[in-house]
């Protein structure tokens, strides 16, 4: 199988409009009330979790059982991170989001992870350097979302949840220096793709 | 197969990873060490629906003289790893004197494993990889397997040494591994190996059925081959695009099976020998054009590697349930040559023969290959050369009043090809009559049928229309891939002193009835064996000859195979009745 | 034939099946999959009421991973398939789905006939320009310079363009999607469903197995540059001439539906006898 790049690959014509960043907050004061901030804070960890599970799912698929574990371990934690959100705003409920998921500007959630950084082989690792760049994003979010908010009470909010946050990229970082770094060669598979269709 | 004292004649390994854990590479490399090594044997592979990362096993049988199937049963299972190995629980019949051989940090095999009294061993392949910088545990594996069978450890090495010829980083980390696999061995209880192999000097191949009969096919003449790609087939063509470029002809990938077939009959229409593989899906697709060709007398050649069927099926299986299909598949009557390979080697004679027959009686031919056939590797002698080249009979430039399809005494009708002087005519699917005007007189009708099937009858296919060997008055009729465990089961029932005959039928159509009986004189039993539900050949057998005596179908669909012992018990239970 | 009494609306999670897809990790089809899912939420469906047809491929594995009703139909006629079961239960929601080899390879006749016929269905095509089920051949989509087995040194044909040959065979909605924006995606085939008529969805779903430069469309797909039209002539300019990375909605039509009245009799069985009454 050869692997030459081809060179007739579509260059990108004149961009007019930049590539769709993530979701960012705006830069004018946001009106966010205090009940539309606890559903987008809590639908970014359950989306996160979803997320985190089905990476699992796919890994266990493909029998690379260290990282599906992993994955299904943070998926845990994000969705625990959901729950403690609404019982530290004593709601009895979870927030009813639309049905297509959360709206979110730049994409999807801050803290869900790109299906496309997912290798079959990739090891513990790359499973963790992918947390720690969502947490880092939803770090961000926050920060900005804080800093744009008009109501106190949400400003108030989303500084805590950045310093949340904050705090889970210290873990993934203290997590990372206990995982061993990937091998060399960690991709190496000498078997050729198999069909079965 | 055992032999006691002096070794093992037959040995069978499977190796089981996941998740990219390379047991193919292994399995190939250990096939390869061996025929190195002057062994004879094969490959089969399977694995999990996944495209990469998935459970697989390579399943390797070595003897000391050439096999043509899998055992019976398998001797050693080396592991890298178990996940989801229990899918294979089918494929890898195990029993008492099995032995498995794992890595205790990668869990345990499945229960259906071990259930039959298999024992188990452990080899930490991960941590012995660990300690050996740059290497990888499949490279263990294969120091152990190899072994295991009696390999010489120069043989394994020069094996991997080749696999690098690029000069990559991690040679000299994967021939250490392979060391270590060798000397864990030497840990473990002794095993009898292979014997060794009588080393005659003769030349020999290692090549799957897919590519032999790529090279039959060019052999054969076949120049223009059109291309879609299906499972077990897509070797095939991958196999001919380069080759074909390589003496002069041309590949072409259409856009899907009715495109590749009727490309095949038009570059055919022009003169050159042609040709298309395919599975059954893909042959269902094509009966339109075959009967096009049919009717219109212009060679083709489709191979068929069977599979799992009916429908999408079982794409990466065997099974011989195209019969039907490749006999009566055509609407209207129309007769054309169905050819069945029965070896791996003899995809390559069998495809070069059917060329020559397409061409020659001017009709397609279908070559009923299937996917054990297509996609096991095995080591085989090489085959002897065979003449057949594809050869149209052509009319001469300007022949007054050419007809093209004039009724002859043989059926076959001097052909001519476009930019040829004077013979000008148009090759026709509607009935017609000897210029080739499309005519509905019944005259016209009963002349043209009558000659297209008198073409076919008459021609004398000399003795490849089977193979027969032995004496006795038990005879298993076979074709196919089941030839293999046919003979077999045959040699361990004549080493027990009962004596079996076997036909292995190559050509299925035109039927030969008279030939078939003189095959069968003598004979009061006749078993028939194939792979499929409803007993294809079987129902072909009683339609089209006359079968003396008692006749018994031995069949079963895929996507395992008929093994030997099923056919060796089969055959002594029904001769004490 | 109607369905059954509206239940609760489903979440995008209820459309999602428990069989874990077999596609290699990273592959885009298991974005399309979200997308659909949400786009089937996003519009109150009920997955009893939705049918998802494919064909053959890694992308037509895609019915059994969803809880609507499947068909894992032939290689190449999945729009056939859809076509009929569209026009006999009109009722349903039928999305067809597949690969570009599925679809524009063996399928091209039933894509051309599908775009011209106008039945109300959505065709979602995961394009990742290769044949990847059976292991990496070209396919229409692919670069002519893409060197295989199949065909070594690339096929030197020009590549498919699916976008202007369904606008040319008369598709009522058309639009390019990135797999890697699934929640966008989700929005142009919630749109693409809505519009009645014919409405054809090219995904760009990158093959991570035997196309790993594919990872780079996310820094070369780009939002269409001009809001959709509905003048076939100007969105002809725009496709032909678009490079094949711009995403959105690009044509939008108003054309009738073909959707032949079913059930309605308007004669009964007996009267049926009257041509041969002597």
């Amino acid at each position: 199988m050869s692997k030459r790049k081809s060179t007739s690959v579509r260059k990108a014509g004149r961009r007019i409009v930049p590539v769709r960043p993530r979701e960012k907050a705006t830069k004018k004061p946001s009106s966010t009330g205090s009940a539309d901030f606890l559903a987008r804070a809590w639908a970014m960890e359950v989306e996160a979790a979803e997320r985190y599970a089905s990476f699992a799912d796919a890994m266990d698929q493909h029998n690379n059982r260290d990282v599906a574990e992993l994955f299904r371990k943070l998926a845990r934690i994000e969705q625990l991170h959901a729950d403690q959100l609404l019982e530290e705003n004593a709601s009895k409920r979870p927030p009813v989001l639309p049905p297509g998921g959360m709206r979110w500007s730049g994409g999807e959630g801050p803290e869900t992870a790109a299906p496309d950084e997912l290798h079959y082989r990739m090891q513990p690792y790359h499973a963790l350097q992918i947390a720690l760049a969502c947490e880092r994003r939803a770090e961000k979010f926050f920060a900005e979302f804080a800093s744009n908010a008009a109501n106190p009470k949400v400003r108030k909010a989303a500084k805590e949840m950045a310093a949340e946050e904050a705090e889970h990229v210290r873990l993934i970082e203290d997590w990372l220096t206990r995982t061993p770094a990937p091998e060399k060669n960690w991709e190496r598979d000498p078997d050729p793709p198999l069909v079965s269709d | 197969m055992h032999d006691e004292g002096r070794g093992l004649a037959s040995l069978s390994i499977a190796l089981t990873g996941s998740g990219g854990a390379g047991v193919m590479t292994a399995g190939n490399m250990l096939l390869e060490a061996a025929a190195q090594g002057g062994w004879y044997g094969l490959m089969v592979r399977t694995s999990g629906p996944q495209i990469r990362g998935g459970e697989a096993a390579a399943l390797v049988r070595l003897a000391a003289e050439p096999v043509d199937c899998l055992g019976d049963r398998f001797d050693f299972v080396v592991g890298v790893d178990w996940q989801n190995m229990h899918r294979f629980a089918d494929e890898i019949p195990l029993d008492a004197g099995s032995l498995l051989i794992g890595d205790p940090d990668q869990g345990e095999p499945p229960d259906v494993f071990t259930q039959r009294g298999a024992r188990l061993m452990h080899v930490p392949f991960k941590r012995m990889a660990k300690a050996i910088p740059g290497s990888w545990p499949n490279m263990i594996v294969l120091g152990l397997a190899g072994a295991l069978a009696g390999v010489s450890p120069d043989t394994l090495k020069s094996v991997v040494r080749k696999s690098y010829k690029k000069g990559g980083e991690g040679l000299a980390a994967s021939l250490a591994a392979v060391d270590a696999g060798i000397t864990a061995l030497d840990a473990l209880p002794p095993t009898p190996r292979l014997i060794s192999p009588r080393h005659v000097a003769k030349p020999r191949w290692l090549i799957s059925g897919n590519q032999a009969a790529g090279y039959g096919a060019v052999r054969g003449g076949v120049r223009f081959v059109a291309a879609y790609p299906i499972t077990p087939a897509t070797e095939v063509l991958e196999w001919l695009a380069p080759a074909l470029a390589g003496v002069g002809g041309t590949l072409v990938q259409a856009e899907d099976e009715l495109a590749s077939i009727n490309m095949a009959i038009g570059a055919s229409f022009g003169g050159v020998p042609s040709l298309t593989a395919t599975s059954g899906p893909g042959l269902s697709l094509m009966t339109e054009a075959l009967g096009l060709a049919v009717a219109a007398e212009v060679p083709v050649v489709v191979v068929d590697v069977m599979r799992g069927g009916p429908s999408t099926g079982i794409p990466a299986k065997s099974e011989q349930s195209d019969v039907n299909i490749a006999l009566n598949g055509l609407h209207g009557d129309a007769p054309r040559i169905v050819v069945a390979p029965n070896s791996i080697a003899d995809c390559l004679a069998a495809t070069q023969w059917a060329v020559h027959l397409s061409e020659r009686l001017q009709t397609p031919a279908i070559v009923l290959s299937d996917q054990y056939l297509g996609q096991t590797r095995a080591v085989v002698d090489r085959p002897s050369d065979v003449s057949f080249i594809g050869e149209r009979v052509l009319a001469a430039p300007s022949t007054e009043g050419y007809k093209r399809y004039a009724i002859t005494d043989s059926g076959v009708s001097p052909a001519a090809v476009p930019g040829t002087l004077g013979n000008a005519h148009t090759a026709e699917g509607l009935e017609h009559n000897e210029r080739g005007i499309p005519s509905s007189q019944s005259r016209d009708h009963l002349a043209q049928l009558a000659k297209r099937e008198r073409k076919l009858l008459q021609h004398d296919y000399g003795n490849h229309w089977a193979d027969i060997h032995g004496e006795g008055d038990t005879a298993v009729v076979t074709f196919g891939s089941c030839t293999g465990p046919v003979r077999e089961a045959a040699a361990r029932a004549a080493a027990q002193g009962m004596n079996v005959r076997t036909v292995s039928m190559r050509l299925l159509s035109p039927a030969q009835p008279e030939l078939l009986a003189k095959a069968l004189e003598g004979v009061k039993r006749v078993l028939v064996v194939e792979q499929n539900q409803s007993g294809q050949f079987h129902r072909y057998l009683r339609a089209d000859f006359d079968l003396g005596g008692e006749i018994l179908s031995l069949h079963r669909p895929g996507p395992l195979p008929i093994r030997p012992d099923e056919i060796y018990r089969r055959i002594t239970e029904w001769s004490r009745t | 034939m109607t369905p059954g009494v509206a239940a609760v609306p489903a979440t995008w999670q209820a459309f999602k099946s428990d069989y874990k897809p077999i596609w290699c990790p990273g592959c885009g089809d298991y974005s399309v999959l979200t997308s659909i899912a949400k786009a089937f939420a996003m519009l109150s469906l009920r997955p009893e009421n939705v049918a998802v047809v494919s064909g053959i491929g890694c992308s037509s594995r895609i019915p059994a991973y969803t809880n609507c009703y499947g068909f894992h139909g032939v290689h190449g006629r999945a729009l056939a398939a859809g076509t009929g079961l569209k026009i006999a239960r009109p009722d349903l929601t039928v999305l067809v789905a597949g690969g570009d080899g599925d679809g524009y390879s063996i399928g091209g006749n039933h894509f051309l006939h599908a775009c011209r016929r106008n039945v109300d269905l959505t065709y979602v095509v995961m394009d990742n320009h290769v044949y990847g089920m059976t292991k990496g051949q070209p396919s229409p989509t692919t670069e002519p310079d893409w060197d295989s087995k199949l065909s070594p040194g690339g096929t030197g044909l020009r590549t498919f363009h699916p976008l202007v040959i369904a606008l040319a065979a008369g598709a009522n909605f058309i639009a390019r999607a990135f797999s890697g924006e699934p929640n966008d995606t989700a929005q142009i085939l919630a749109e693409a469903i809505r519009t009645p008529g014919f409405s054809f969805v090219e995904i760009l779903s990158p093959c991570v197995t035997f196309r790993p430069e594919q990872r780079d469309w996310k820094n070369q797909v780009r939002p269409a540059p001009v809001a959709p039209t509905d003048d076939p002539a100007r969105a002809a300019r725009r496709i032909m001439t678009d490079d094949g990375f711009n995403i959105g909605i690009l044509y939008k039509g108003a054309r009738k539906p073909y959707q032949p009245p079913m059930g309605k009799a308007t004669m009964r069985l007996a009267d049926l006898e009257a041509e041969f009454t002597i």
